[in-house]
């Protein structure tokens, strides 16, 4: 078992060091000197840009370079944003609240859905529910989100008028961000509407960011449910005279969850591509909106902090997911 | 007569042609076959687009500028889906998008796959150290959300559709490189695969005549799906205004376009939405099929 978490340890910290190395290398190669995009259009006299280089330090060679980077991060340090001045770091830990509570209501709409939809296609495979269901989850996950996202805003905020168009909150509401989840906080607050406000806020960002997910969740548990049901233990239930409501929803359904609770780990970084287009397109103050307009800004610091931090999220998250499987299945533990 | 068809159909047990073998397996799948249907006509489409669409794609109708659809009020069968905020007949800007997605589906998915395929023979067939890096590598470009990685590298390289090609392939090629790597090493301990090495067949035979053909099923299915992948990183990529610009008839780029229209006008929202997901979805429907065709393990039950 501990033999099993050193190797998947020891596997993290060559990839972690690749990852610092390319949001790194990213930074030195893109096009367009940094100093130059700060001074904007005024542009710059020699001394002062020699004076900005030697301050950042890229007049030095190339290795040093990344070698404090590299320390910096290890430190938590990933330098300052050129537009707003503050550590790249403390932003990047101010807007993250804001996609992970998009992230778990995305989670929970596509789990809450997925999973039941996956249950009743497999138990009544081959039949009409089984076949609109899947057909349904098919088109899902073939969905351009971006698409769907407009969709849903001409019709439930542009015909309906239900639902904002952006933002997480209506202007009209002001309090202290205690946790940084606006679903809490309102609640906290105690105004009148305000929780009512920031919940229209999220239903059209948690609808669009779950819906690849609730497609993929529902096709793996009905796979899932499938394999399960044809094992011998499942018809020794049946031949014992169990209700089918109890087999299915108690024996099979427990053993079938593995593999979906492993997909469910591993989405998220599909989660987060997700959040990019989703923050985007409702003005949702989150770290992937945050990226697009860094990319767009040129804001180097940015775009190389976030994607570290990103990365290594995903990493890390993954490298849970791997342990804990290795946790349930001994089988694995044993390559 | 008799005796005629039964030597048919001995020679056909004997060997069945593989191609006849995977159809008849393949037709099984209704919906892959409706998603085939639908996939020709996109190719279609592709191939023919200036000779199927009734005007230019670029060309202005200024003065019937947000013309919606012929069944509606206002509109005319001259321009039958409507017209864009300049002018522009929709149908033939769609028309001509399909030629935009499929060339994007075809060149990502022959640069990762054949990038992909090559990496991970070597990486399956290279001793342990080399393997390690090479996995390593790989491991690093997935722990980053591909559409993100995409986006980035094509600010690095600057907007357009090639540079926006050459990210999504770089970006799909690891799983390429993990399934041929995961198949090769299966192929590797078999018997066949010895006897050739006893024989004498060099590292470059056994590597491309001997193992790889036997690797082909998963990383056809995996192209197949990878292909719909990249048309909808393609559009993402030209929707956040980083992937084909304007004026492009690129579908993920019209659709950025007609952003600021969609409370106005349904339609120059609705039809390059609509365009690129059937196509993915045939796609995707072709893949299953594929997969069930291709998966013997699927075959026997």
């Amino acid at each position: 078992m501990l033999k099993y978490f050193a190797s998947r340890l020891l596997t993290f910290i060559p990839t972690f060091i690749g990852v610092t190395l390319i949001s790194f290398g990213f930074i030195r190669v893109l096009p367009g000197d940094p100093i130059i995009v700060m001074a904007g259009e005024r542009g710059i006299s020699a001394e002062r840009y020699a004076e900005l280089s030697a301050q950042f330090g890229f007049d030095r060679p190339i290795l040093v370079q990344f070698w404090e980077y590299f320390l910096g991060v290890l430190q938590g340090d990933l330098g300052q944003s050129f537009v707003t001045k503050r550590p790249v770091w403390d932003e990047f830990f101010a807007l993250f609240p804001a996609t992970l509570e998009l992230s778990i209501c995305a989670m929970i709409f596509a789990v809450a859905l997925g999973l039941p939809a996956g249950v009743i296609a497999a138990v009544n495979r081959g039949k009409f529910f089984d076949r609109a269901l899947m057909s349904t989850a098919l088109i899902g996950y073939s969905m351009p989100i971006f698409w769907w996202a407009l969709l849903l805003i001409i019709v439930f905020s542009g015909n309906l008028q239900w639902t904002p168009v952006s933002g997480r909150i209506d202007l009209l509401y002001y309090f202290p961000d205690a946790t940084g989840f606006m679903l809490i906080d309102s609640l906290v607050s105690g105004q009148s509407g305000a929780f009512k406000s920031a919940v229209r806020h999220l239903i059209l960002p948690t609808i669009v960011l779950g819906t690849i997910p609730l497609a993929v969740i529902a096709r793996q548990t009905r796979s899932a449910m499938l394999e399960v049901l044809s094992e011998d233990y499942i018809r020794t239930a049946r031949a014992k005279g169990m209700s089918p409501g109890r087999i299915n929803g108690i024996h099979a359904l427990r053993n079938a969850l593995i593999p979906v609770i492993t997909v469910i780990g591993l989405s998220v970084g599909t989660l987060l591509a997700g959040a990019i287009l989703t923050e985007t397109i409702f003005s949702w103050p989150g770290i992937g909106k945050w990226m697009v307009d860094s990319i767009f800004r040129r804001d180097y610091p940015v775009v190389q902090g976030g994607l570290l931090l990103i990365a290594v999220m995903v990493m890390v998250v993954n490298l849970t997911v791997d342990m804990l499987y290795g946790v349930i299945n001994p089988k694995i533990r044993k390559r | 007569m008799s005796d005629a068809t039964l030597s048919e159909a001995d020679k056909a047990a004997a060997r069945p042609n593989p191609l006849r073998e995977f159809w008849f397996y393949f037709r099984e799948n209704r919906g892959a076959v409706f998603g085939l249907y639908i996939f020709v006509a996109f190719a279609f489409c592709a191939a023919f687009a200036p000779l199927l669409s009734p005007y230019d794609p670029t060309e202005q109708f200024r003065a019937n500028a947000l013309q919606p659809p012929f069944w509606q009020a206002g509109g005319s069968w001259a321009f039958p889906l409507g017209t864009d905020p300049l002018g522009r007949d929709m149908l033939s800007r769609l028309i001509e998008g399909a030629r935009y997605s499929f060339f994007v589906g075809i060149v990502v998915v022959t640069i990762a796959a054949s990038g992909g395929i090559l990496v991970g023979l070597i990486s399956g067939f290279a001793p342990r150290w080399l393997d390690a890096i090479i996995m390593r590598i790989m491991d690093v470009i997935l722990a980053f959300p591909s559409l993100l990685l995409a986006l980035v590298l094509v600010a690095i390289l600057g907007p357009s559709l090639t540079n926006a090609m050459i990210a999504i392939a770089i970006v799909l090629q690891p799983h390429y490189v993990r399934l041929t790597r995961a198949s090769v090493m299966s192929e590797r301990q078999k018997d066949y695969v010895t006897a050739a090495k006893v024989v004498g067949a060099g590292q470059a035979r056994l590597m491309f005549i001997t193992v790889l053909p036997n690797c082909l099923a998963p990383i056809i299915v995996q192209a197949a799906l990878s292909f719909s992948t990249a048309i909808l990183d393609a559009a993402a990529l030209g929707f956040l205004g980083m992937g084909a610009q304007p004026p492009t008839p690129e579908w993920g780029t019209m659709l950025a376009e007609a952003r600021e229209f969609i409370l106005r006008a349904w339609w120059v929202v609705t039809f390059p939405g609509i365009a690129i997901l059937v196509t993915v979805l045939a796609i995707n429907l072709m893949g299953d099929g594929l997969r069930d065709a291709l998966d013997p393990k699927l075959k026997r039950s």
